[in-house]
C-alpha cells in the first residue's frame, strides 16, 4: 500500500503535466476545429459545423500544401540518413579520437544557437547577393534562391542532430569484430553497411526520423524566411489563426495524422520496441 | 444556430452602416446606425498607470517622441510592431494591450467585436478643426455618432524598385502583376488576403468589362478574376512579404527588384537606389487612426498617448517617419520642411486620395451601391487567398 502511495506521488507531477496541460490544450485545440467563425469580426463562436473540416477538401489549396509538406519532411529525413549514416559511421570506427570529438562538437553546436538565428543565417547565405552565390558563383553555379530546395536545406540543417547523434551512438556500440567478420567472409564496404551496420542501427535511424520528420512537418518559419512563396501546413494555419481559428484547428488534424500513420507503420516493423 | 442569426444581423447591420455611409457621409455622421456591443466610455481623466501597450505599424512609436512623452507622464511606452490588420485584430483581442493604431480593415472588426472603446474627445485637446476634410468621421471610425478613432495619417501602397535594374521608372503596376514583365521572379507581393484589392484596382484599370467599381466589392465572378491575376502573379513572384523586415532584406539581397510596399521600408534600405512611384491605376492605401482596447488597463495614459500624438509636431513627425500623409493639417504650417512633406504626400489634396483605396473590411453587402448581387466577405476572401499559392 505505502509503495503504491509512492508511486502514485512519483507520477502526479509528470502525469498532472502530460494530461493536464498537453492533453488538455491539444483537446482544446481539436474541439475548436467545430465551432465557427463570424464571417465579418472574424471572432470564434461555439457551435458544431463540420463545414472547416468540409472546407479542407473542398478548396484544393489544403491537400496540396499537405502533400507538399509531406514531401518536405520525408526529403528532410532522407537527407538526414543519407548524411548520418557515412558520418556516423567515420566518427565511431575511423576518426582518430581529437577528429571524433570536433566532429561530435560541430554537429552538436548547431543546438545551442537561437532557432529563429539559424534560419536567418540561412536567409543572409542564400539570397541573390549571399554567401552561396558569392562563394559558388565564379564556378558557374547558382544557388537555389528563395523555394522548396532552400527549405528543405534549412530544415535538415536545423534537425540533423537529432538524427546524427542517436545514429553515431548506435554505430559507437557495434563491436569491431562483426566489421572484420564482414571483410573476412569477403563483405566489401558497402555491402557491410547494407547487411550488417543498417539493419542493426535501423532502431536509432527510425528514433532520429520521428525527430527530423514531425519537426519538419511542424515548422513553417523556415518556409516563410526562406521558402519565397513556398506554403506549408504551418503557414496556413498561422496566417489562419488570425483570420479563422477554427478552420487552423481542423487543418491542425492534418499533420497529427501524419505523425500518427508514421508512427502506427514504424510500429509495425517492431523498430520500436528495441529503441 | 442561434449564433449564425446573430451573425447574419452583424453582417446586414455593418452594410446598413456602410450603405449609409456612403450616402450621407457629406451629411453629419450621426446618422450611421449599427449594432455594436455597447461599451462605455471613459469619463475622466484620472492618475496616470505608469506604462501603456501600444501596438502599431513599424514605425510609429520611436523613442524619437516616445522618450519625450515618458518623460511629461511618466508612462513608459511598450511597443509590439505588427506585420498586418488581421495580427493586429488578434493582439487586440488578447487584452493585452491599450492601444492599436488600426487600419479601415481592422477598425470596423475591433468595433463589431467590441475589443475597441468610444473615444471622449473632450479629453484630447489637440483633436481639434485642423483634421484634414477626408480623415474626419470616416466610417471606419465614427459610428452611431460615436467616434473610435483619433486620426494618425493616410497614405497609398506604393510601387518601390531598385532603380539600378529597373532604370526607367514605371508607370503602371504592369511589371508587378503580368507574366512577361521583364522583371519576371523578382517581384514582391504583400502577404494577407486584403491584397486581393491590389489586384482588383489594377483589373478596374485594364479590365472594364468585369465592372468593378470599388475594390473592396467584389462579387463572385470579380473576386475570380482577381484571384486568376493573382495566381498569375504567383507565378513570378521572389516572395510574399508580411514581415516589414524580410521585405528590406528581400529588396537590399537583391532576391527582389520591385513590388509593393510602405514609403517606410525603403526609408530603412538606407540606399538611395531605391524608389519609389504611385502607378497611374492609383493604388490600394491606408487611412490609420488610434484606438483605445474596451479591456484597456491604463485608459490615462492611452488617452494622454493620444493627445500627445495629435499635437501638429508629433503627428507631423510621425508623419515624415512612415511616408504618410499627417492626420493634422496644422503641421503643414510648422516649417519649410513640413510644408514640402505635406505637398510630396498630398496631405490636403483630396482629389489625390480620391485614386488611393483605403483598406476596408469587405462584407456580403456590394459598398459601391449594387443592390442586385451579393459580395464576397472576408471570409470568402481568406479562404481564395490559400489558393493563391497552393
Amino acid at each position: 500500500m505505502k509503495r503504491r502511495a509512492q508511486l502514485a506521488g512519483l507520477l502526479a507531477a509528470p502525469l498532472l503535466w502530460l494530461v493536464g496541460i498537453y492533453i488538455f490544450s491539444l483537446v482544446m485545440l481539436l474541439v475548436t476545429a467545430f465551432w465557427t467563425t463570424d464571417p465579418f469580426t472574424s471572432k470564434v463562436k461555439p457551435g458544431f459545423t463540420l463545414r472547416n473540416f468540409e472546407q479542407l477538401l473542398v478548396n484544393p489549396a489544403y491537400l496540396s500544401t499537405a502533400f507538399r509538406t509531406l514531401a518536405i519532411a520525408l526529403a528532410v529525413t532522407a537527407l538526414s540518413i543519407l548524411i548520418s549514416v557515412p558520418l556516423g559511421i567515420f566518427m565511431a570506427k575511423i576518426a582518430k579520437p581529437w577528429l571524433r570529438a570536433l566532429l561530435a562538437v560541430a554537429i552538436t553546436l548547431p543546438l545551442w544557437a537561437g532557432y529563429l538565428v539559424k534560419i536567418l543565417a540561412m536567409r543572409v547565405t542564400f539570397t541573390d547577393e549571399g554567401f552561396f552565390n558569392w562563394a559558388l558563383g565564379p564556378l558557374g553555379i547558382t544557388g537555389p534562391g528563395f523555394s522548396i530546395t532552400t527549405v528543405v536545406l534549412t530544415l535538415t540543417y536545423l534537425w540533423l542532430p537529432y538524427m546524427a547523434v542517436p545514429v553515431y551512438t548506435a554505430i559507437r556500440q557495434l563491436p569491431n569484430n562483426l566489421f572484420d567478420a564482414s571483410a573476412d567472409l569477403g563483405a566489401g564496404a558497402w555491402r557491410t553497411i547494407r547487411t550488417v551496420v543498417l539493419p542493426l542501427i535501423k532502431p536509432a535511424i527510425i528514433a532520429g526520423s520521428i525527430f527530423t520528420f514531425s519537426l519538419s512537418l511542424g515548422d513553417y518559419i523556415a518556409a516563410k524566411f526562406v521558402g519565397g512563396s513556398t506554403q506549408m501546413i504551418g503557414s496556413i494555419i498561422a496566417s489562419n489563426i488570425n483570420l479563422n481559428p477554427p478552420i487552423a484547428a481542423a487543418f491542425a488534424v492534418v499533420p497529427i495524422a501524419f505523425v500518427v500513420i508514421y508512427l502506427l507503420s514504424v510500429q509495425r516493423t517492431g523498430a520500436l520496441e528495441r529503441m | 444556430m442561434k449564433s449564425r442569426i446573430f451573425a447574419g444581423a452583424a453582417a446586414l447591420a455593418a452594410a446598413a452602416l456602410v450603405l449609409s455611409g456612403c450616402s450621407s457621409s457629406d451629411e453629419a455622421t450621426g446618422g450611421l446606425q449599427i449594432d455594436v456591443p455597447d461599451v462605455p466610455m471613459h469619463e475622466e481623466l484620472g492618475d496616470f498607470e505608469g506604462s501603456v501597450d501600444i501596438v502599431a505599424w513599424s514605425g510609429f512609436v520611436e523613442p524619437a517622441w516616445s522618450d519625450k512623452f515618458t518623460e511629461e507622464t511618466g508612462c513608459v511606452v511598450n511597443r509590439r510592431v505588427a506585420g498586418t490588420s488581421d495580427e493586429m485584430v488578434q493582439l487586440m483581442r488578447t487584452g493585452d494591450y491599450d492601444l492599436v493604431s488600426a487600419s479601415g480593415d481592422a477598425s470596423l472588426r475591433l468595433i463589431a467585436g467590441g475589443d475597441v472603446q468610444p473615444l471622449n474627445l473632450d479629453l484630447i485637446e489637440n483633436f481639434g478643426d485642423d483634421i484634414v476634410e477626408g480623415m474626419k468621421g470616416q466610417l471606419y471610425d465614427t459610428i452611431n455618432g460615436k467616434s473610435y478613432g483619433i486620426p494618425i495619417g493616410r497614405g497609398a501602397n506604393i510601387l518601390q524598385y531598385n532603380s539600378d535594374v529597373v532604370t526607367e521608372e514605371p508607370t503602371s503596376w504592369d511589371v508587378a502583376w503580368e507574366a512577361d514583365s521583364p522583371y519576371a521572379g523578382k517581384v514582391i507581393a504583400y502577404d494577407a488576403p486584403i491584397y486581393i484589392a491590389d489586384a482588383a484596382v489594377y483589373l478596374m484599370a485594364h479590365k472594364p468589362e468585369l465592372g468593378i467599381k470599388n475594390p473592396y466589392a467584389l462579387d463572385q465572378e470579380q473576386l475570380d478574376a482577381a484571384i486568376e491575376l493573382l495566381k498569375q502573379q504567383n507565378g513570378i513572384v521572389s516572395e510574399y512579404w508580411a514581415d516589414p523586415a524580410a521585405q528590406i532584406t528581400s529588396f537590399v539581397g537583391g532576391n527582389t527588384v520591385l513590388g509593393t510596399s510602405w514609403e517606410v521600408l525603403r526609408k530603412l534600405t538606407e540606399d538611395d537606389k531605391f524608389k519609389s512611384v504611385l502607378p497611374e491605376e492609383g493604388s490600394t492605401g491606408w487611412s490609420d487612426a488610434w484606438m483605445l482596447s474596451s479591456k484597456a488597463d491604463a485608459p490615462n495614459c492611452a488617452y494622454a498617448w493620444m493627445d500627445y500624438t495629435s499635437s501638429p509636431e508629433v503627428n507631423g513627425a510621425i508623419a515624415m517617419n512612415f511616408g504618410m500623409a499627417p492626420a493634422n493639417a496644422a503641421f503643414c504650417e510648422t516649417s519649410d520642411e513640413a510644408a514640402a512633406h505635406c505637398d510630396y504626400y498630398n496631405a490636403t489634396n483630396e482629389e489625390y486620395f480620391e485614386k488611393v483605396w483605403f483598406w476596408t473590411t469587405p462584407i456580403e453587402q456590394c459598398i459601391d451601391g449594387r443592390k442586385d448581387v451579393t459580395c464576397t466577405n472576408f471570409q470568402q476572401w481568406t479562404d481564395a487567398w490559400l489558393t493563391v499559392k497552393g
